[in-house]
């Protein structure tokens, strides 16, 4: 029983840092159609920031609460840069942006290669995530439970922006029709630049999340990219709930596999299972209705 | 139209005609030259007032972090030796290519090194992957590699000098420790590729025979970074110590997941065999004080020689960085070669080998011998527990040298395992 | 006219004057002019020109942007590696490796490739079954544009660790070589190197022969059309699906056989050849020569490769600056890639379009999947 409570934490914390990693994608891939490789270096970027911050505000807690609002300002803002300079030319070239943003990850890693040096940096956890919290007579590490909370509270925050403010309002009018809403004075330029910079922006944040959990270096973004890429498509885009059940359901879902079997072969499982579940809804798990014929 | 498409049918035949012609030509060359196995004749130049030597570290790729340390201290050995008159009255002129991480790499730039360059030895190496994608390369070219990284044994190639343990210097004496230390159970957690399976393999075989219970072992893919439910299983397994040959990121993942399941030395201490004073840094004192590692040298142990090559090593790359047990057997390595062609008075591979039994030199480590019959190098295996400072203390010591035996032979409880 | 003039201007025969340009040059100056190491690097990379034919194909001509190509290339390199490994141990033998790691016993699908005819065939046969599986899977199902590639990079990751994880049968991060011969030739000596790298070039030749077959064919407009618009073709009566499995399967085969020649030129195959990132790194030399044009992939896998194995020499790190700038810059403003560049020039010396490149430059892509919902 015990075991089976800590798995299934064990899934729901996986979840949630596939989420925070996804969620951003979500927006970027999910809304804008934008399929940006070099996402996992913005996180990349965020988890550095956790880094310099430590440097500068010397009190763990202290710095982790400063980092989050500072890493999603760097994540955004690198963002921002991207969409600026190179993918607002691509936008009717999807597969384009994909390996243009590739090439933008390969000399991100580098700068943090020649910046930072190659060897892992260290941020130290707070006191007051160190040690687990006893649920069910379950141990749970607190770091874990941490994120756990700051996915669903960015979630949360995301969902609440695009349902009630304007500026929500005008993301889901360039998604359902970008030329009617253009029509209608939306500046579809400068949503999707706010888009961009929000989906990056979380980026940033998940970033300095994983912090608490691994290691820091300028390759941190290529061990997430390819399953956090999984999670937005067979969540199905558009939505931000199919995301969030996706990555539950894969987290869940590889902690299980990995329980039974091996870490190696519970990922490869975890794929034929997407690809038997994309033969079943080829849109993945929630879509947007549409006329299109796609 | 028509006509375009009936050039475009005789194309290819012609081509595939060409191309069977040709290859028919090589093939026949072949087989009235005989086995010309044994290739051309070694190119190496020594009869100017320098000599060539290549180094082999990925200085990109993902075992940059590891390898560049390598890297920087063989070259500290080659401009010492250049400082001092060099070898046989002849500078060293160093080669470098970067190994790129990647095992075809390796072989490639090994082949560049012996044929193009015409080195008289390549030191480098890192991962298992890498030394068995160069081995072949080296047989074939009867050219040297020095490789300075502890390994999983069960290998001995006359084209080879290995510097850095092998498994009953390193592995053997941390079960022996473990055993000393009254453990009568552990946990086996390791990375998924050669090094961990091979040498969990060896453990497997000598815990049986001395009534340790292995409670579980556990496999992640290289780059793993969610080790939660493999800690679950640790703790749930409760075992005395863990056994640990992850590689490289990994170790982060594993140990902050560790602290905060609410393990630790004294509940359940690690042995590590791939974390030295390099990694401790990145991985965070904090998560692993403590905890123990087993290798053949710290930056802590006390000698004048190791007082001279720390001190060396800080005042050519900076006083923040530190030496480990992978950097001084590299480090050792070029000396060695030194002594082996001093004391066959050449450059010649087989001289080489000829002369290399006996071999010594005095490391920081403390005096290494070399092997002539396995090209191992006697060493002395020493348990150190990582300290606040983020270096390592020797715990335990062999005491003296052990010799090296890549196939076990010397252990009953290791037949059947090569 | 003279005679030569007539020849330079058919476009016909300036093909067959092309493909004889480039025999000359890889049978003849280049053996003549290279080192026997240098030679086989050479080898190495036409190689790798294989799979970017095949790319050339898929993604250039039938937009299917495939992110997954090392798991076919790897397929076909692994088929001839295990051939090669039971031919060193002998009727009977076992492969060194089973010995050290495995339980030293042969698996029973090891076996069938202990036979050389059958190894060749599988080495085709697997990677394009294979394709010819996933994509009639995800093709009928209208899986595309960067569902497709988000999942062909997933199988390329999945298939990587599998190999990994099964290190008894598969040599595990090791991978396998050690190879002695090749069908019974010594590996070491020069004098093969030298005829595998004539067997690499007359193969690399034929394939990019059958490519620009298929390019001219009914089938290659049919595969643009789809590339272009795929819901029209349908409308017309065909059926976008089994065009592109032909198209992805024909990329699979050439990555197939170019991954086999691959491991006795290199000696060697391991994981880390067939993951994710040297998946993407097959498309880098692609897009840069000009994903749509016959030669600009091979042009440019050749070139790429080149560059990296004699830049990186200098200087590892701002290799991958540069190699990444080139590339972001050529994908955001040059998408035909340099080959856009030469047909440019061409088309401004004379005015009226060459017959023979019907799609030169880069025909407008799918619309984004998102952009045009609703």
């Amino acid at each position: 029983m015990d075991v089976l409570f800590s798995q299934l934490f064990a899934g729901l914390s996986l979840g949630s840092v596939l989420l925070l990693a996804a969620l951003g994608l979500a927006l970027t891939f999910g809304q804008m159609g934008v399929i940006n490789m070099a996402h996992g270096e913005l996180m990349m970027a965020g988890a550095y920031t956790a880094f310099v911050v430590q440097g500068v505000v010397s009190d763990a807690g202290l710095s982790l609460l400063v980092s989050l609002p500072v890493g999603f300002l760097v994540g955004g803002l690198l963002g921002l840069l991207l969409e600026v300079t190179l993918i607002s030319r691509m936008y009717r070239r999807p597969l384009d942006t994909l390996l243009v943003t590739w090439g933008v990850a390969l000399v991100l890693q580098q700068v943090a290669r020649d910046v930072f040096g190659a060897p892992n940096v260290d941020v130290r956890a707070p006191s007051w995530l160190s040690g687990a919290v006893e649920i069910f007579g379950v141990g749970m590490p607190r770091t874990r439970v941490f994120i756990l909370v700051l996915a669903l509270v960015c979630v949360g925050v995301l969902a609440l922006v695009l349902r009630t403010t304007p500026l929500g309002r005008r993301i889901r009018a360039v998604v359902q029709n970008r030329d009617l809403a253009e029509a209608s004075g939306i500046s579809t330029r400068r949503t999707d630049r706010l888009t961009f910079f929000i989906g990056s922006g979380v980026a940033g944040v998940a970033g300095v999340a994983l912090t608490l959990l691994g290691s820091i270096g300028p390759t941190l973004g290529t061990n997430y990219i390819v399953d956090a890429f999984l999670v937005v498509v067979a969540g199905g885009i558009g939505q931000i709930k199919g995301t969030v059940i996706a990555a539950f359901g894969l987290g869940i879902l590889q902690a299980t596999f990995e329980y039974s079997t091996t870490a190696s072969v519970a990922k490869v499982l975890v794929f034929v299972v997407i690809v038997l579940f994309l033969q079943v809804r080829p849109q993945g798990l929630v879509t947007v209705r549409t006329r299109s014929l796609a | 139209m028509a006509t375009s498409r009936a050039t475009a049918r005789a194309l290819p035949a012609a081509t595939l005609v060409l191309a069977l012609v040709l290859s028919g030509c090589g093939a026949r060359t072949d087989a009235s030259g005989g086995s010309a196995s044994s290739a051309a004749a070694s190119c190496v130049d020594v009869s100017g007032d320098s000599v060539k030597i290549g180094l082999l570290n990925s200085l990109s790729g993902t075992m940059a972090i590891s390898e560049q340390t390598v890297h920087d201290s063989l070259r500290l050995a080659v401009a010492e030796i250049n400082a001092d008159g060099g070898v046989l009255g002849k500078q060293l002129e160093v080669v470098a290519e970067d190994g790129a991480s990647e095992p075809t790499t390796f072989a490639e730039k090994a082949e560049k090194l012996i044929t193009d360059d015409c080195t008289a030895a390549v030191f480098g190496g890192w991962t298992s992957a890498s030394r068995k994608a160069m081995l072949p390369v080296f047989e074939n070219n009867d050219a040297l590699l020095f490789y300075p990284v502890q390994y999983e044994g069960l290998e001995s190639s006359p084209n080879i000098f290995y510097t850095g343990a092998t498994t009953n210097q390193q592995i053997v004496p941390a079960l022996d420790y473990l055993k000393e230390q009254g453990a009568t159970s552990i946990f086996l957690v390791g990375s998924d590729y050669v090094f961990p399976r091979t040498a969990n393999k060896i453990i497997n075989a000598y815990a049986e025979a001395n009534g340790i219970e292995v409670l579980g072992e556990e496999y992640a893919p290289l780059g793993h970074t969610d080790f939660s439910t493999i800690v679950n299983k640790v703790k749930a397994a409760g075992a005395d110590a863990v056994f640990n040959t992850l590689n490289g990121d990994s170790n982060v993942a594993f140990f902050k997941e560790y602290k905060n399941a609410g393990l630790g030395p004294d509940a359940m201490p690690v042995v590590s065999v791939s974390i030295a004073e390099e990694e401790v840094g990145g991985i965070g004192i904090e998560n692993v004080e403590g905890q123990l590692t087993a290798w053949n040298y710290y930056q802590t142990i006390d000698s004048p020689e190791n007082t001279t090559f720390v001190e060396a090593f800080k005042a050519e790359y900076g006083d923040d960085r530190v030496t480990s047990d992978p950097m001084e057997a590299a480090y050792a390595s070029v000396y060695l070669w030194k002594g082996m062609v001093e004391k066959a008075k050449s450059f010649a591979v087989g001289d080489i080998q000829e002369a290399a039994g006996g071999v010594t030199f005095d490391a920081p480590e403390g005096t290494v011998t070399v092997d002539g019959e396995n090209h191992h190098i006697a060493k002395t295996a020493l348990i150190g527990k990582i300290g606040p400072d983020g270096l390592i203390h020797t715990e335990w010591s062999s005491g003296e040298p052990i010799e090296p035996d890549p196939f076990l032979t010397g252990y009953d409880w290791a037949e059947g395992l090569s | 006219m003279t005679f030569l003039q007539r020849l330079l201007t058919n476009p016909r025969s300036r093909v067959l004057l092309g493909f004889a340009l480039a025999a000359v040059l890889l049978f003849a100056v280049a053996p003549a002019t290279m080192s026997t190491f240098r030679l086989n690097l050479l080898a190495k990379f036409l190689c790798l020109a294989m799979v970017a034919v095949g790319i050339g194909l898929a993604w250039g001509r039938g937009g299917m942007l495939t992110l997954g190509q090392g798991v076919f290339f790897g397929l076909g390199a692994y088929i001839m590696a295990m051939h090669l490994k039971l031919a060193d141990a002998g009727p009977g033998g076992v492969p060194d490796f089973m010995m050290l790691y495995g339980s030293g016993v042969v698996p029973a699908w090891w076996e069938p490739l202990r036979n050389p005819v059958l190894a060749v065939l599988l080495v085709v046969l697997v990677p394009t079954a294979l394709a010819v599986v996933l994509g009639l899977a995800m093709f009928r199902r209208r899986v595309r544009g960067a569902y497709f590639a988000i999942l062909s990079q997933a199988l390329a990751a999945a298939f990587a660790i599998l190999l990994v994880g099964q290190q008894a049968t598969t040599g595990g991060t090791n991978g396998l070589n050690g190879f002695r011969s090749f069908f019974g030739f010594d590996l070491t000596d020069p004098v093969n190197k030298r005829m595998l790298f004539f067997i690499a070039a007359g193969t690399l030749l034929v394939m990019v022969a059958v490519v620009r077959q298929l390019m001219l064919s009914r089938f290659g407009e049919l595969l643009v059309a789809v590339r272009d618009q795929e819901n029209r073709v349908r409308f017309l009566g065909y059926d976008p699906a089994t065009i592109k499995v032909v198209a992805y399967a024909a990329a699979a085969a050439m990555a197939g056989i170019g991954g086999a020649l691959f491991v006795p030129v290199v000696g060697i195959v391991s994981p880390a050849d067939v993951g994710v990132v040297p998946s993407i790194g097959f498309l880098i030399g692609v897009a840069i020569g000009g994903r749509a044009t016959l030669l600009g992939p091979v042009l440019g896998a050749v070139a790429v490769s080149w560059a990296q194995t004699s830049l990186s020499e200098q200087f590892p790190s701002g290799w991958i600056y540069f190699q990444g700038a080139l590339f972001v810059l050529v994908v955001a403003f040059l998408p035909g890639g340099l080959a856009s560049l030469v047909s440019r020039w061409a088309r401004r010396r004379s005015a009226p379009p060459a017959p023979g490149a019907p799609a030169a430059g880069l025909a407008p892509e799918e619309a984004p999947v998102v952009g045009r919902s609703a």
